[in-house]
């Protein structure tokens, strides 16, 4: 290929689809290029791009008369509406807050251990394992664990305290909180574990020369550089609680208002005459609170980044 | 991410070089290692127990289940086919042509994390032709853009580990057509990168429960969910099921990651992130 035709390196004429290349002029050749992702944008313009649009169109939309109103917005961001998006937030504060340290702490266990160790091995893959696992299966497990005749509230009761005497209930928030740790706390170890690799032994040995006490050493070099990563799993674990549907709604049948059941609800028809919509202004209203969070990610990211390289 | 798994299966060999770090055993690691094996072990056990061995046999028998399983099966198939057919050549073309697109790229796949699956199942509905909207199958396609973020990543990082360009060169230089290329130069170089892509796309459609069950077809998930009313050990057996049926994929793509990674040290492997859209 010649140099005046070629925003492509050298070489390139063995790639794929690069189509007519002589004597084209350099726009139009590049237009060509672009052609090869055509198939991707157009797939993801339609199955992602134009319901987000339709979501957003929507919720600014009166579902008779099709004409802009605010009205969804207010309903969405007052009462049952509003208390749901608080609920959701507390829980997955709680349940990225919690998790996020028990998992930091396992974490640096695993990660202390000798690598290549059965414990390492066994912990990882079953971290990828329960981290992969949720939804109605879940529930299913902590039914039969700490429902109200599970196995282990049989256990509890029978050393004298009845968790649902003393204020438990697995079919509530707190409950649920519970359940949830099952698939977080295994998540923010697969997702904190390369942090500690960043961790350089040198740094350690450094301070230890320079006579760091060990915590001394976490106060002021290993807890600073953790922070950014940490941090950003939290959000990570925090946009994973706050997008949870299925685990709650199962255990829940949908009594805990959380706005993604509500939104759900929306779905099954359940719904007064006029407010259609609602379910799309709430739709919009957790796209924006994760789209912020993963901004927030995405910078603590690239100051975790300059640690880690 | 990825490098937790490949660093652990890479580094064996290496393990000699890193006792100067460790410090001694200190008792806190097994107290807490202790106490999170006990909060993972007996939900699993209280299942197993409250299902009972009867019941595994007893799930394949119930009304429903094949028809859900086999629903689920079809949509898994699918999904796999579309999601390869349109991330490979993507991929690979990107990387090769327009590197520049590659930032882009990751900024879109990420898309789909950041919309919450029932958000997005909403507009779904809102915007698909009827046609669409009476069959199953819609749901393949939506499955597409939920399983292009991990998809996207394991195609990135196993493309990154290749020297994509001399290979491709090496092949022209040797007389290779682009499709000899492909099919039998590039493609086998990614059959760790696939086979995650792959494995993480059918787990993510085989534990889908939110978009099915608002889309009112039973796939197996919303089957368990459906049936529990007439038997909950059943049900019980049944979620076990699909925690073992998970395990054994993870196990599978790390024992064949290990195993190429020994030889060329490059097994990367995502085992985590099918998680989001999974409940």
């Amino acid at each position: 290929m010649t140099a005046n035709a070629a925003p492509a390196a050298p070489g390139s004429a063995t790639d794929p689809g690069a189509g007519p290349r002589r004597g084209l002029p350099r726009v139009l050749h590049r237009a060509w290029t672009l052609a090869g992702v055509v198939p991707f944008f157009v797939y993801v313009l339609l199955g992602l791009g134009l319901p987000t649009l339709a979501i957003a169109v929507g919720a600014f939309q009166n579902p008779d008369t099709g004409k802009f109103t605010l009205s969804n917005i207010d309903i969405a961001t007052h009462g049952i509406y509003l208390h749901g998006f608080i609920i959701t937030t507390e829980l997955s504060l709680i349940t990225s807050v919690v998790p996020g340290i028990l998992g930091l702490l396992i974490g640096y266990a695993i990660f202390t251990a000798r690598r290549g160790a059965l414990l390492r091995r066994v912990t990882i893959t079953a971290s990828g394992v329960f981290a992969n696992f949720g939804g109605v299966p879940l529930a299913f497990l902590f039914i039969a664990t700490l429902g109200t005749t599970g196995l282990a509230t049989h256990w509890l009761t029978a050393i004298g305290f009845n968790p649902y005497e003393n204020g438990f209930n697995l079919y509530d928030l707190g409950g649920v909180a519970l359940v949830y740790l099952y698939f977080q706390i295994p998540l923010m170890v697969l997702i904190i574990l390369p942090a500690f690799e960043g961790l350089r032994p040198a740094w350690r040995e450094a301070a230890q020369n320079m006579g760091a006490g060990t915590w001394q050493y976490w106060r002021y070099v290993g807890g600073p550089v953790l922070m950014p990563s940490f941090l950003g799993c939290l959000l990570l674990l925090f946009g994973s609680a706050f997008s949870a549907y299925a685990t709650a709604e199962a255990l829940t049948s949908g009594t805990i208002p959380l706005t993604a059941i509500q939104i759900g609800s929306f779905l099954n028809g359940n719904v007064l005459a006029g407010q259609q919509n609602v379910g799309k202004a709430l739709g919009l209203g957790m796209v924006l609170i994760i789209a912020v969070l993963m901004v927030f990610y995405a910078l603590l990211q690239r100051r975790a980044a300059k640690w880690l390289q | 991410m990825a490098t937790v798994i490949s660093q652990e299966l890479a580094d064996e060999a290496a393990a000699a070089r890193v006792p100067h770090r460790r410090r001694p055993v200190p008792v806190w690691r097994w107290v807490i290692l202790l106490l999170t094996g006990v909060y993972f072990l007996i939900p699993l056990y209280a299942a197993l127990r409250f299902a009972g061995i009867a019941s595994f046999d007893d799930v394949v028998h119930q009304t429903g289940f094949s028809d859900a399983l086999i629903l689920s099966l079809k949509l898994a198939l699918m999904t796999t086919v579309i999601t390869l057919a349109l991330m490979v050549p993507t991929t690979i073309y990107v990387h090769l042509r327009l590197p520049r697109l590659r930032r882009l790229l990751e900024s879109i796949t990420i898309l789909p994390i950041v919309i919450p699956p029932v958000v997005l199942i909403v507009g779904v509905l809102e915007v698909s032709p009827g046609y669409l909207k009476s069959t199953p199958y819609l749901l393949g396609l939506v499955y597409v853009i939920l399983a292009m973020p991990f998809a996207y990543r394991s195609l990135d990082a196993g493309l990154r580990s290749l020297e994509l360009r001399t290979l491709v060169d090496a092949a022209s230089s040797l007389g290779a057509g682009w499709p000899t290329t492909l099919w039998r130069v590039i493609l086998p170089n990614l059959r760790t990168a696939l086979l995650s892509a792959t494995v993480l796309t059918v787990a993510l459609v085989l534990g889908e429960f939110t978009m099915a069950s608002l889309d009112l077809y039973q796939t197996f998930p919303v089957w368990i969910v459906a049936f529990d009313q007439t038997s909950g050990p059943v049900s019980t057996a049944a979620s076990l099921l699909s925690l073992f049926v998970t395990w054994v994929f993870l196990m599978l793509i790390v024992t064949l990651a290990s195993r190429r990674s020994r030889r060329t040290g490059t097994g990367q492997v995502e085992l985590f992130s099918v998680r989001r859209t999974v409940r």
